[in-house]
């Protein structure tokens, strides 16, 4: 089902993910959170855009072992473990904030 | 399954297509990321053709694709340190291995020192490592 947001219509494919990840904007990411009604906190947003990152350096969204370890190391150890990142992305830290990156699902995720 | 349980399998992934023009080269990637979340002993080999894998440089506009190329420096992140390069299949087409590019993994148990993932052997050398483990899948 397409996202509207400011009155352009973006493809996803049938899990809600981004069809084309050079359409992403942030307005996007915000659209999604709130439609799944849990708007995003700077917290959110370290991740979301720490993924972006990663993408771009690895043409790869990070499993979520690979995201837990690398969060710890940028942004320390208190962020670094799923209770944290669980908490803050209750469907799946990669899934869900892959989705909101506008990144494909992970590799490995089944 | 209980820790005590588990037994661990040395898995290696053979790459011997070159990157583009079939599908083997990515497919072979995607299954290495897939199976590294089972901790197990992972290698990967890169011999024949499959050396351009690792070709430093990539660029695959003109053909339409992605260029998956980036995505091996991440092998380190998935614990995936054992990376075999076969000497003769690198020289048989004039190359060397400043021309692949260069892996590292970060050490947990060494203050994460950035250390080789990368490994040159013979095609002998080779041999014996492919005979000490228990799956070899090959692309």
């Amino acid at each position: 089902m397409p996202i509207e947001v400011d009155g352009q219509s973006y493809e996803t494919d049938e899990e809600g993910y981004l069809a084309d990840l050079n359409q992403w904007r942030p307005e996007l990411a915000t659209a999604m959170a709130d439609a799944d009604g849990a708007p995003l906190t700077e917290d959110h947003w370290e991740v979301v855009n720490f993924l972006r990152e990663y993408y771009e350096e690895y043409q790869i969204a990070p499993a979520v072992r690979v995201l837990t370890k690398a969060i710890g190391k940028k942004l320390g150890k208190e962020k670094g473990n799923s209770k944290y990142l669980y908490e803050l992305f209750p469907y799946g830290p990669a899934k869900q904030a892959c989705k909101y990156a506008g990144l494909p699902k992970p590799t490995g995720c089944v | 399954m209980e820790d005590g349980d588990q037994v661990i399998k040395k898995f290696m992934y053979m790459n011997r297509k070159s990157p583009y023009g079939t599908i083997y080269a990515l497919e072979s990637l995607e299954v290495v990321l897939i199976a590294a979340a089972f901790d197990q002993d992972v290698s990967l080999v890169f011999a024949d053709d499959g050396v351009y894998q690792l070709m430093k440089g990539q660029n695959t506009e003109e053909i339409g694709m992605k260029n998956f190329s980036p995505t091996y420096s991440a092998l380190g992140d998935y614990d995936i340190k054992k990376i075999y390069i076969e000497k003769e299949s690198l020289e048989e087409r004039g190359l060397s291995l400043d021309d692949l590019q260069d892996l590292k993994y970060e050490d947990e148990d060494d203050d994460w020192a950035e250390k080789d993932s990368i490994h040159l052997v013979s095609r002998e050398e080779l041999a014996e490592v492919i005979d000490q483990q228990d799956v070899v899948f090959s692309f």
